[in-house]
């Protein structure tokens, strides 16, 4: 091999593989403790509130980023909540067509100034359209982890 | 000194933990909000934000610094993440410097983050990436061997033995029982101590390493004009430094650290100084391991080469020494949660130089101290060095 | 000062097994194909010949191992391949008792980095040493490569299987 030779075809090019043998652990934090547990144990969501700034933060923070105070107000939030935006995802992670185009949607919750990335279920995807009143749907106590996905999708209301 | 002058005028910090319950964010948010609350300033405050943290893969976020922004303090404002791998820590407050030096900025944050646990089975996983993919990864090497390597290479060179640097790790550990943030303190361990831990890779033990940590520090800097105005006790900044050596370690001289010196003439040269074993009274050189706190003391030209072991074995470098080095107790006794560990020294500095340091400190009203961090491919000096 | 530290909070690793705390994985399935490049590309196709070359800098006048299509010293093209030798010396050397992810190991691992002859001063590259007791190795003594059959070389560092003493 020179400077000037050409390589054809990716595979005539010399390469080494190898990874970054890493595992991500993440814990939920202080604020996010909290917040999954209240989920997993009661069905219910959480936020926290800085008076200042008059924000409600969901999911909770243990601050707020704005005026910088440490946020201990802890409000019960209702799981109902808008369609702020969607989308419909036909590709999964490889690219691949998925059998039913899946609703993913951002859900404003009301009385927070923030909501939740989530699926929609339980609806044609014709028919979602922002502005959309949506509830959460809980899976069963017994399943449920403290995680994200303890809450099966929302749903129109 | 070229720049508008530029003070330390706050720090705050959080616990140094093996694993931390709070996420990243809200350890970075832990550091910050003291450090702000240490020089009663608020968020209104501050001009702009500097960010160090280590390779993204440590806590498997990309973009880490923007995830980090807002426990950070960078809500709306300019934000910048400097990243030198383990000289960040020293190199943050460089880059908040010459944010203020330059006249851009009144006041600035400096928020050095790490959460090493996030990374399993062990954060090694990520560092391997520091030997070259093709022409070392495939012989499956240990992160440990290039300190292995380098240590032997600086033993082998002056004719030491491990009991000539087992005496550090005793040192900082000792002197960290005194650090309210200290995962290792312990004020009655021993050389045979040292000595009789676990051969990792020969001559590195258990006991001449730091431990992996998570953690974060935060520094408020100011110009002149606002540092007068809020506190007292404003440290400055007095000179600043950092160069690469070649990324071929293997073609290096792996028993002098070159580029700590050069980092470290061109620290001097802007701080006017021109003696530093006279005028440098307090030393915080990065001590991942034992025998580097050697390495960089005689890259800092505070001791002749081959000389920082005997001046330690004499004390010297001891909390009531002639040249205190490691006072905070270093990352050998406080931690290694990397970015943060190098700037919990520039805090070390900070609140030694206020007469602040509790129990860790040093007599004699220190007027001079310098910081100084290590990293990239283990090619990278950082040096900061600071005075009242 | 203790005030300015913030009281976090820890746990312990059977906090994680025993699910005391919340926390979620992710494997970032971080697998990588590096380029060769042109340099290190001629390397690996050396070491499949049995051969370890550098390349020669006219600027500083060294001959670099591992070799590169410029100098990073004189910042100039290096103009020409050498064949090297493939004996040298030891700089330094280490015997590891951990894997990567700190699980014990009997039999120590030797790391070096090895001077090659044929290189200029201070060219090393890092391998492996066996054949040799590990408490005997020393550093400035003379090693060979101890290469694998020519059938079993694929371009890659580990064609040279390890280094014995001379």
């Amino acid at each position: 091999m020179s400077l000037l030779h050409r390589i054809e075809h990716p595979r005539d090019a010399l390469a080494w593989e190898g990874d970054m043998p890493t595992l991500g652990r993440y814990t939920a934090g202080i604020a996010g403790e909290k917040f999954f547990r209240a989920i997993q144990e009661h069905g219910q969501f959480l936020g926290t509130v800085c008076p200042i700034c008059e924000i409600v933060y969901v999911p909770p923070r243990l601050y707020c980023e704005q005026c910088f105070e440490h946020l201990d107000e802890w409000i019960e939030i209702s799981p109902i909540g808008w369609v702020h935006t969607f989308t419909l995802v036909h590709l999964d992670l490889d690219g691949n067509p998925l059998p039913e185009p899946l609703p993913l949607a951002f859900i404003q919750l009301d009385g927070a100034d923030g909501g939740l990335v989530h699926f929609l279920d339980e609806i044609d995807p014709e028919q979602i359209f922002v502005g959309m009143p949506v509830e959460a749907v809980f899976k069963d106590p017994a399943e449920r982890k403290g995680s994200i996905l303890d809450i099966a999708y929302f749903r129109p209301v | 000194m070229s720049g508008n002058r530029v003070a330390v005028v706050g720090a705050g910090m959080t616990k140094f933990v093996r694993r931390a319950q709070e996420t990243a964010k809200e350890l970075a948010w832990e550091a910050t909000h003291l450090a702000l609350e240490s020089c009663d300033m608020t968020l209104d405050d501050i001009d702009a934000v500097i960010i160090g943290t280590a390779p993204d893969a440590f806590d498997a976020v990309h973009m880490k610094s923007e995830y980090l922004s807002d426990g950070c303090g960078g809500w709306g404002k300019p934000v910048i993440r400097g990243y030198v791998g383990g000289g960040t820590g020293v190199f943050a407050p460089i880059q908040g410097w010459y944010h203020v030096a330059s006249g851009l900025f009144d006041t600035v944050l400096v928020v050095c983050e790490e959460k090493m646990s996030s990374c399993q089975p062990h954060p090694q996983g990520a560092f391997l990436t520091i030997f070259d993919h093709t022409t070392e990864r495939p012989l499956e090497p240990n992160l440990l061997w290039i300190f292995a390597l380098e240590m032997n290479a600086y033993m082998n060179r002056y004719g030491l033995d491990k009991r000539d640097i087992a005496t550090v790790a005793v040192k900082n550990k000792r002197n960290a029982a005194d650090h309210p943030a200290a995962l290792l303190g312990d004020a009655n361990i021993t050389l045979e101590d040292i000595l009789n831990t676990e051969v990792l890779a020969w001559p590195v033990q258990r006991g001449d390493v730091s431990p992996v940590t998570d953690g974060a520090v935060a520094l408020v800097m100011s110009a002149e004009h606002v540092a007068r105005r809020v506190t007292n006790k404003p440290v400055w900044v007095e000179g600043v430094g950092w160069t690469l050596d070649t990324a071929y370690w293997t073609n290096r001289d792996l028993s002098y650290p070159v580029y700590v010196e050069e980092a470290a003439r061109m620290a001097y040269k802007m701080a006017g100084i021109t003696e530093p074993r006279q005028q440098i009274h307090i030393a915080e050189p990065y001590d991942p391991f034992d025998y580097k706190e050697l390495h960089h003391l005689e890259g800092l030209m505070l001791f002749d080469k081959g000389e920082a072991p005997r001046a330690a074995a004499d004390g010297v470098t001891q909390r009531d020494g002639d040249l205190p080095v490691c006072p905070s107790g270093g990352l050998l006794g406080v931690g290694n949660p990397i970015a943060a560990a190098g700037l919990m020294k520039v805090a070390e500095i900070f609140w030694q130089l206020r007469g602040e340091a509790g129990a860790r400190q040093v007599p004699g009203s220190p007027k001079r101290g310098l910081a100084q961090a290590w990293g990239d491919l283990m090619q990278v000096g950082t040096v900061i060095v600071m005075g009242v | 000062m203790k005030e300015y530290v913030y009281d976090s909070v820890y746990l312990r690793s059977k906090d994680f097994e025993e699910g005391n705390v919340l926390f979620e994985t992710w494997d970032p399935n971080a697998r990588y194909a590096w380029d060769a490049g042109v340099a290190i590309g001629r390397y690996l196709q050396g070491l499949k010949a049995g051969q370890l070359i550098g390349r020669h800098c006219p600027e500083c006048d060294r001959v670099l191992i591992p070799p590169r299509m410029f100098c990073e010293t004189c910042f100039r093209p290096t103009d020409r391949w050498v064949e090297l030798e493939d004996t040298g010396a030891i700089i330094t050397f280490s015997r590891c008792y951990v894997t990567w992810d700190m699980i014990r190991i009997t039999d120590p691992q030797i790391p070096a980095v090895i001077e090659i002859d044929g290189a200029s001063p201070g060219m090393g590259i890092m391998h492996m040493l066996s054949e040799v007791d590990p408490d005997e190795v020393q550093i400035g003594m003379r090693v060979q490569a101890v290469w694998k059959p020519a059938a079993e070389r694929i371009g890659a560092i580990t064609d040279i299987a390890y280094f014995k003493p001379l």
